[in-house]
């Protein structure tokens, strides 16, 4: 996919690998739209962007709450033109301290799912709609190792995540001759708030940074011909292949 | 006709009232037969405007309430809008009271910090204005999104929430009213369209207001309205047109954008961005569209004297007595009627 002119959608782009995302992207050429609950650190992130030369927009807004995606894809597609490439970036971790299913209460379940799962269904279901007409567009769903390996304590987002792939592939088989491709991308453990969030006490020197995942990520978009459609890719086995 | 008076909980329930002007028959069919009925070569256009929260609550400085119809935009933070007095949606548009007196200057306020201003009162009627927001783009589109809600039509049940007036395929907010003739049109629908062999192509055109209660407006309306035919499209109409093969429009906009974008000097659909004032009406012959997937209407509408265009008048109208008799649903959320030349 041709990031140069490219109209792209980033949820929870206001730091961490959503804004390493549209910092690139904005470098390589396209117009970035930027969607996080936090108006100050969106205003930031889209400074930070335009500072560097790049084509950026904020919208301020919660990819979990349903009376949010119609404003966010109508106001992104106004701001930056029909959407090429969408990122779905955005997700919670859940309940924090970590904690077993057991003691995982049922409304915590029910509002990680909401943002992790059925927002992006909801975002996809309203913009990939208009990508297959145009018979081209992108859809990247930023998932997790805990989608496949069951980690204690990871419950509600594993499950999410695990969803969330499973999502990509159906709406890959759905959509297979109509020119829009999904992919999973496992970015690996990041030196992120979320990752000091679940693991406070973690080796910060072992962990990647969003910069680096970020460039990895570009080259998958680079070369998304050559992955089958509703594909998951790890980053790690990009980068074992440079 | 009775009219529909809820959003379907199920899109492709719709029924389908098939005309054939050349037979001069009609047949009832339901709207998931669209790829049966329609053949392997036919170019099927759509129209992907995403409709915008074009009704907009506001306040003049002596504390009336005024309701703001966007008609479309003029520039940046400037557009042309219908003003409405007080009251809302379950008043019939041709009963609410009209607005409280406007001057251009006069500042009507949505929210603390959205205002927009009277930057022109048209000489048609003074329930014509040019408004300009106070916030450019992109705290515009906030604004707009943030205090605006769909228009809404006082023969429906209940409020209308924003999904409710998109298509399956919507992408731009440039619509001010649903082009509610895709809104039965589900990616069920499309897939199978394709996998027949019936290419799928997309325009985006800026459907204004289609009434405003008003008659010295209502007979300026349609206004003129922009569209923009991407290349893939412009391509994929003059092949189909050198290769003689149907192009099948997806509402009245589609026929005004095609249409509009032949009626210039060459008389070739060109990739672009356009503005069309066309009238089509029962004079009018089509130069690109030879078929048109509409809503159900009745002779009484507007869109009814555009159907002259694909039908002759008798034709038309058993049909229309037929569409009655057998409860088709008329309006935004109604039946569809495909008629084909």
């Amino acid at each position: 996919m041709k990031i140069q002119n490219a109209s792209v959608l980033i949820t929870g782009g206001s730091r961490g690998l959503g804004l390493a995302l549209g910092m690139q992207l904005a470098d390589g050429g396209a117009r970035v739209v930027l969607v996080a609950r936090n108006r100050f650190e969106l205003d930031a992130a889209v400074a930070g962007i335009r500072g560097r030369g790049g084509e950026a927009y904020g919208i301020a807004a919660d990819i979990g709450k349903k009376e949010d995606i119609h404003p966010i894809a109508a106001q992104a597609a106004a701001l930056a033109g029909p959407i090429d490439i969408l990122i779905q970036n955005a997700s919670t971790l859940g309940p924090v301290p970590l904690r077993l299913l057991l003691d995982t209460e049922c409304e915590d379940l029910e509002r990680t799912l909401e943002i992790n799962l059925v927002g992006p269904f909801r975002l996809a279901k309203v913009i990939a709609g208009s990508m297959a007409l145009r018979g081209q567009g992108l859809v990247i769903h930023i998932s997790s190792d805990a989608a496949v390996e069951a980690y204690s304590g990871w419950g509600a987002y594993g499950i999410s995540k695990a969803a969330l792939d499973h999502m990509t592939r159906i709406f890959a088989a759905e959509l297979h001759d109509t020119g829009v491709q999904f992919l999973s991308i496992d970015p690996g453990e990041m030196d992120t708030k979320m990752h000091a969030d679940a693991i406070p006490d973690a080796n910060r020197s072992t962990l990647a940074q969003p910069d680096d995942v970020a460039a990895r990520i570009l080259e998958i978009i680079n070369r998304n011909s050559e992955i089958p459609n509703g594909q998951r890719v790890t980053v790690s086995a990009v980068e074992a292949q440079r | 006709m009775t009219p529909a008076i809820e959003p379907r909980s199920i899109r492709e329930s719709a029924r389908l009232l098939v005309i054939d002007s050349c037979d001069r028959a009609f047949r009832d069919a339901r709207i998931t037969d669209l790829p049966e009925i329609l053949q392997p070569g036919d170019l099927l256009v759509l129209n992907d405007a995403a409709t915008i929260p074009a009704s907009i609550r506001a306040w003049t400085k002596e504390g009336s309430s005024v309701e703001i119809r966007l008609v479309r935009q003029a520039h940046d933070s400037d557009w042309l809008a219908v003003l409405l007095g007080e009251g809302d949606w379950r008043t019939p548009t041709e009963l609410r009271d009209p607005p409280a007196r406007i001057s251009a200057g006069d500042c009507l306020q949505i929210a603390g910090d959205f205002v927009a201003e009277v930057v022109g009162v048209s000489d048609v009627s003074d329930r014509l204005v040019t408004v300009r927001f106070n916030r450019s783009e992109p705290e515009m589109w906030t604004g707009i999104y943030a205090y605006g809600r769909p228009i809404q039509y006082s023969y429906l049940r209940d409020d209308l929430a924003l999904w409710s007036v998109q298509t399956a395929y919507a992408s731009r907010p440039w619509a001010m009213e649903m082009p509610s003739a895709g809104y039965s049109i589900t990616w069920s629908i499309l897939l199978e369209l394709k996998r027949r062999g019936i290419e799928l192509a997309s325009l985006t055109h800026a459907a204004g207001l289609s009434a405003a209660g008003h008659e010295e407006l209502d007979d300026r309306f349609p206004m003129p309205e922009s569209f923009e035919i991407p290349e893939r499209t412009a391509d994929a109409v003059e092949n189909a047109r050198r290769e003689k093969r149907r192009v099948v429009a997806v509402g009245t906009t589609v026929v005004r954008a095609l249409e509009g974008c032949a009626s210039a000097p060459g008389g070739r659909v060109v990739a672009g961005r356009g503005e069309t004032d066309l009238v089509i009406d029962r004079s009018f012959r089509p130069a690109v569209v030879r078929g048109i997937l509409t809503g159900v209407h009745d002779p009484t509408q507007s869109h009814f004297r555009l159907l002259h265009a694909f039908a002759d008048e008798t034709t038309l109208r058993r049909a229309w007595r037929h569409a009655r008799e057998a409860d088709y649903l008329c309006h935004e959320f109604g039946d569809s009627c495909l008629i084909l030349q």
